[in-house]
């Protein structure tokens, strides 16, 4: 997990895993996640191991997580906003609706 | 002002596909320092004929990696970044000027060479199609020509336990505290080699971080290798700085040299790490430190997926030791119509990277016809001139910091190679031991490489594996071929795509004339 | 058979780069090139591995010579489907071969398991074609009411299924869906795994397998024949041509023919996804690991092996209509393969008559056929003549003018 340097001139507010978190505006999600003091944002497809974002450049994938409802979206790539639900992901895809 | 940057003023970033023209003369693809060069360079000269350039980027804002967010940090005066960073400032605010077309968040996720939709490459006569993603809606757009500017990727490190949570790039960190203006908390473990890991140790201890240490693992064997290119390396503008970069960190923090093996351990999440040091007398010593936060970094190699999907010739630089686009002098790849400029053609870090940029955007005006020849001699006579400035010195570091055997291709048979489907070295190993012909019936038996990153983070390193285990070079092994899309496209903006009649009837099996046609007769 | 990470003492890369890793690869195995094979097969593909394994448990030694990595390989680009559904309108015999080998597949996966412990997770709940159109589904009816009559009722059964009646067997499909046929003999396997399954058993059971040994040229002798490539030459008593595309242009050397059409597919795969879709179908089938492949297209005029967008976002479309939850999984591979597809889209199974021992074997379902080349046609290549029942897959049927 990581610190800030300083504090957010603009915070934004979102959510992981229903738990509020405050991230500053700009920021991507992953960046996000890892300065509120996330260590874990999913579980691996095929072993179920702990992962979290390692490239912050769009490259690994292992920073996957369900943002507002879509899944596996590169939380790297995309920017927090206001409001923001962002919630793990434990293994594969869940098609909605699935019985 | 031209009408295109006036309404740029207007209408800003593009934010959504349906936003984007039918066609630009330049498609430019990459916000880094090649990519905004390049359509810097483009847009305005062909801003007098009114000609269109259109630069689309996977990031929020310009700069690429290497001066990531650089137009929204603010710029205190005690910044940790140093001087090299805020270089990108003009760049970016060029670009900002410029009337070129910005899609900031876009998706390239296929580039389809000239002819592709009518029967096969090469053709000419058309355009190459960009597939993007924007604002949640694909497109297909023409360009009289790609301009593939997608930088670099650092080379993967695949150690015991590089998957854990706290185990991050040296990259990833320097992009967090560029952009997001944060710092690992507690104790930080830099492992590996190459300039990058150095910087990236300067600028965490500018920012108050706490670096326990830097496990160096450079092949000492890589420094007589190297010492043919020193001279070049002396006079390149990389040495004063360079020198006076290392002798900072080394008073600060403990350097390990002479790393053979490393293996991160923990509970879910990095606690320390295991290495083997070699000392003077040859030596083997093992020993653990503990670590909240381990960044590993071994070098940066191309990023290839794009021009490797759009059927570009792809070969190995042995001294990079890594795949990269053939290009000609001046970033022609081997299909007509796409360009590869700056560090995706072969790592020259980021003032040759600007300097590429504006040499290809030369390029493929020229052969457009939409400047005339004269005027591309002179101009590349002095861009020329500036890149070889930019490319001394650089045989030499790639030489001294080529990893070393062990950590290219791991020893440890349960380290995992493919982090998506979880493929250890070991089963690398034994599956190669059945004569497979290549990297790519590797992919097909183990499915190594076929996860949502598509081999991003093990092409290398199943080549390397490979070639040792067969005793011959990385260039008679290959690598994964590619096919678009080179990132996930949501099904539902694919299939939102325009499809002509003879798609429609390659898998309806209608004729063509018939059009759209709802009973496919042929669907079994 | 494992060997030393340290390659110090093996041939390091000379200036003929495809030639030192041919040379590597044939020393990954210490079994000689010359000598003791008692058949060469041309190709290392799902047809002639399976027929390699066949040879194999028929008590001969066969050495498979296989290319190179990026050579056009149908068994890498394949939908995996075990199936029978439709097959053989027209050609009875065909409809009866294809329903004999899915009878055939759980004896083979077995086989597979027992000798290599790799599971191909061969799955027969059965399949369904959607129809998207009431024309489809009565055309889809057409067929396998012919393939039932033309059989004499032999061939496999079937069902025809309104909207509601899929509904209720799959809850998931789209309101587009007209209705489907649905028969139980049908099913799929993990066809990547069960390449790699073949391969593992090869060594096994004692056959040589050499990559970069694209054999160019074969040349009949007075006894056996001289197979000649870029890695040198090789004598042999017996070779079965199992090459896919290359077949066209090696068969002739051997007095053999196997004419081909030219026939581009493409397909989509996603991202692994919670299982939905327990059956296989001849469009969408969910792999064990969770992506769903969606197919497929023809291609007829083309010989570019680059995927089209365009005739991607047409399978996108229409696997939506089928089962609209799939609208938000991401695509994440894509790709192209040519079949091997013979004029009338049956295999060719034949010994040469001028020169025997020379066999050709090439057909476009080399899933679904694994299992009758293993088990069926393998031993009798392996016994010396093939049986009187495939005669009618020889070439000579390529002589009389298709009848309209």
């Amino acid at each position: 997990m990581f610190r800030r340097l300083h504090e957010p001139a603009e915070p934004v507010r979102f959510t992981f895993d229903g738990r509020p978190l405050t991230a500053a505006a700009g920021d991507t999600v992953a960046a996000a996640l890892l300065a509120a003091g996330v260590r874990e944002v999913r579980r691996s497809v095929v072993g179920g191991e702990p992962r979290a974002p390692y490239c912050l450049m769009g490259v690994c994938f292992d920073c996957l997580v369900t943002i507002d409802g879509v899944q596996n979206r590169q939380s790297c790539l995309t920017e927090v906003r206001e409001g923001m639900e962002v919630r793990s992901q434990q293994g594969r895809r869940r098609l909605e609706g699935a019985e | 002002m031209t009408a295109a940057a006036a309404s740029r003023d207007i209408a800003g970033p593009i934010t959504h596909a349906a936003d984007l023209a039918d066609r630009y003369d330049v498609v430019v693809v990459g916000a880094g320092p090649a990519g905004l060069s390049a359509a810097v360079e483009a847009s305005g000269r062909l801003a007098a004929s009114g000609g269109s350039v259109l630069l689309l980027d996977e990031n929020p804002s310009p700069g690429g990696q290497i001066y990531r967010a650089v137009t929204r940090r603010p710029r205190r005066p005690d910044d940790c970044l140093g001087a090299d960073y805020w270089a990108g400032l003009p760049l970016a605010d060029a670009f900002a000027a410029s009337p070129a077309a910005y899609a900031p968040g876009a998706t390239v996720w296929g580039v389809e060479p000239c002819g592709a939709g009518e029967g096969g490459a090469g053709k000419g006569h058309e355009p190459p199609l960009v597939g993007v993603s924007l604002g949640g809606a694909a497109r297909r757009i023409a360009a009289g020509a790609v301009i593939l500017a997608s930088g670099a990727m650092e080379r993967p490190m695949p150690v015991p336990g590089w998957t854990l949570p706290g185990v991050m790039t040296a990259g990833a960190a320097q992009i967090a505290l560029k952009s997001a203006d944060a710092v690992p908390a507690g104790r930080i473990v830099l492992a590996g080699c190459g300039p990058l890991l150095y910087l990236l140790a300067w600028q965490l201890l500018r920012a108050g971080a706490e670096i326990a240490a830097i496990l160096d693992t450079a092949d000492p064997g890589q420094r007589l290798a190297a010492l043919r290119a020193l001279p070049d390396f002396l006079r390149s503008p990389y040495v004063a700085k360079g020198l006076s970069l290392l002798a900072q960190v080394r008073r600060r923090v403990p350097v390990h040299g002479g790393i053979e093996s490393l293996a991160i351990e923990g509970d879910g999440r990095a606690e320390h790490v295991l290495y083997r040091q070699r000392g003077r007398a040859g030596n083997i010593a093992a020993a653990s430190i503990d670590a909240d936060c381990v960044l590993l970094h071994q070098g940066v190699i191309p990023s290839t997926h794009l021009a490797a999907a759009a059927g570009c010739r792809i070969e190995w630089n042995a001294v990079q030791r890594a795949f990269q686009p053939a290009t000609d002098d001046v970033g022609r790849s081997s299909v007509a119509g796409i360009l590869v400029a700056g560090d995706g053609a072969g790592i020259g870090g980021a003032p040759h990277a600007a300097v590429a940029g504006r040499i290809a955007a030369l390029a493929a005006l020229a052969d457009l016809g939409r400047l005339a020849d004269a005027d591309c001699r002179r101009a590349l006579e002095s861009l020329r001139r500036e890149r070889a400035r930019w490319r001394r010195g650089r045989a030499f570091l790639d030489r001294l910091y080529q990893p070393a055997a062990a950590f290219r291709a791991p020893r440890d048979p349960a380290t995992i190679v493919c982090r998506c489907e979880e493929v250890t070295a070991g089963t690398l190993r034994k599956t190669v031991a059945l004569g497979v012909p290549g990297p790519n019936q590797l992919k097909t038996f183990l499915r190594c490489g076929m996860g949502p990153c598509q081999g991003r983070l093990c092409a290398q390193t199943v080549t390397e594996i490979m070639a040792e285990e067969r005793g011959v070079d990385p260039s008679a092994i290959g690598t994964y071929r590619l096919r678009s899309p080179v990132k996930p496209l949501r099904l539902s903006e694919l299939a939102a795509l325009p499809v002509p009649p003879d798609a429609v009837s390659a898998v309806t099996g209608e004729p063509p004339a018939k059009g759209p046609s709802e009973s496919p007769a042929d669907a079994r | 058979m494992t060997k030393p990470a340290a390659t110090a003492d093996m041939a390091t890369a000379g200036a003929a780069a495809a030639a030192a890793a041919a040379a590597a690869a044939a020393g990954d195995r210490p079994a000689p090139l010359r000598g003791d094979w008692d058949v060469a097969v041309v190709g290392g593909g799902l047809v002639g591995a399976s027929i390699a394994l066949g040879l194999c448990r028929s008590g001969l030694r066969p050495l498979v010579l296989d290319g190179e990595d990026l050579d056009l390989r149908a068994s890498r680009a394949n939908f995996a489907l075990v199936w029978v559904q439709g097959k053989g309108v027209g050609a009875p015999h065909y409809a009866l071969w294809s329903k004999a080998s899915a009878e055939g597949w759980p004896q083979l996966a077995a086989l597979l398991r027992e000798t290599t412990g790799i599971d191909v997770s061969l799955n027969q709940r059965g399949a369904f074609s959607f129809a998207l159109s009431q024309g489809e589904l009565d055309r889809y009816r057409d067929e396998m009411e012919r393939v039932a009559a033309e059989t004499a009722g032999a061939a496999a059964p079937y069902e025809v299924l309104s909207h509601n009646e899929l509904r209720d067997r799959l809850p998931a499909v789209g309101p587009e869906v007209v209705g489907a046929i649905y028969s139980p003999a049908d099913g799929h396997v993990n066809s990547l795994r069960l390449l790699r399954a073949l391969h593992a058993a090869l060594p096994a059971l004692g056959a040589g397998y050499r990559a970069h040994h694209r054999v160019e040229r074969i040349e009949p002798l007075h006894a056996g024949f001289r197979l000649f490539g870029p890695w040198g030459d090789l004598v042999v008593p017996r070779v079965v041509i199992a090459a896919g595309t290359g077949a066209e242009a090696l068969a002739p050397m051997v007095g053999l023919r196997v004419p081909l059409t030219r026939s581009k597919g493409q397909v989509l795969v996603t991202e692994k996804c919670e299982p939905f879709f327990d059956y296989a179908s001849a469009t969408i089938r969910q792999t064990d690991e969770g992506g769903v492949m969606i197919g497929d297209s023809e291609e007829t005029g083309t010989d570019s092996i680059a995927a089209r967008a365009d005739i991607s976002a047409v399978l996108a479309q229409r696997a939506i209509r089928v089962f609209p939850r799939l609208a938000d999984v991401n695509v994440v591979r894509s790709w192209a393969g040519f079949r091997v597809k013979t004029l009338d889209g049956l295999p060719v199974y034949e010994q040469s008559a001028r020169h025997p021992g020379a066999f050709a074997v090439a057909c476009h379902s080399g899933v679904t056929l694994a299992a009758a080349h293993a088990l069926t046609v393998a031993p009798q290549i392996a016994a010396g003549a093939l049986a009187p029942d495939l005669a009618v897959f020889a070439s000579r049927r390529f002589d009389v003018p298709p009848s309209a």
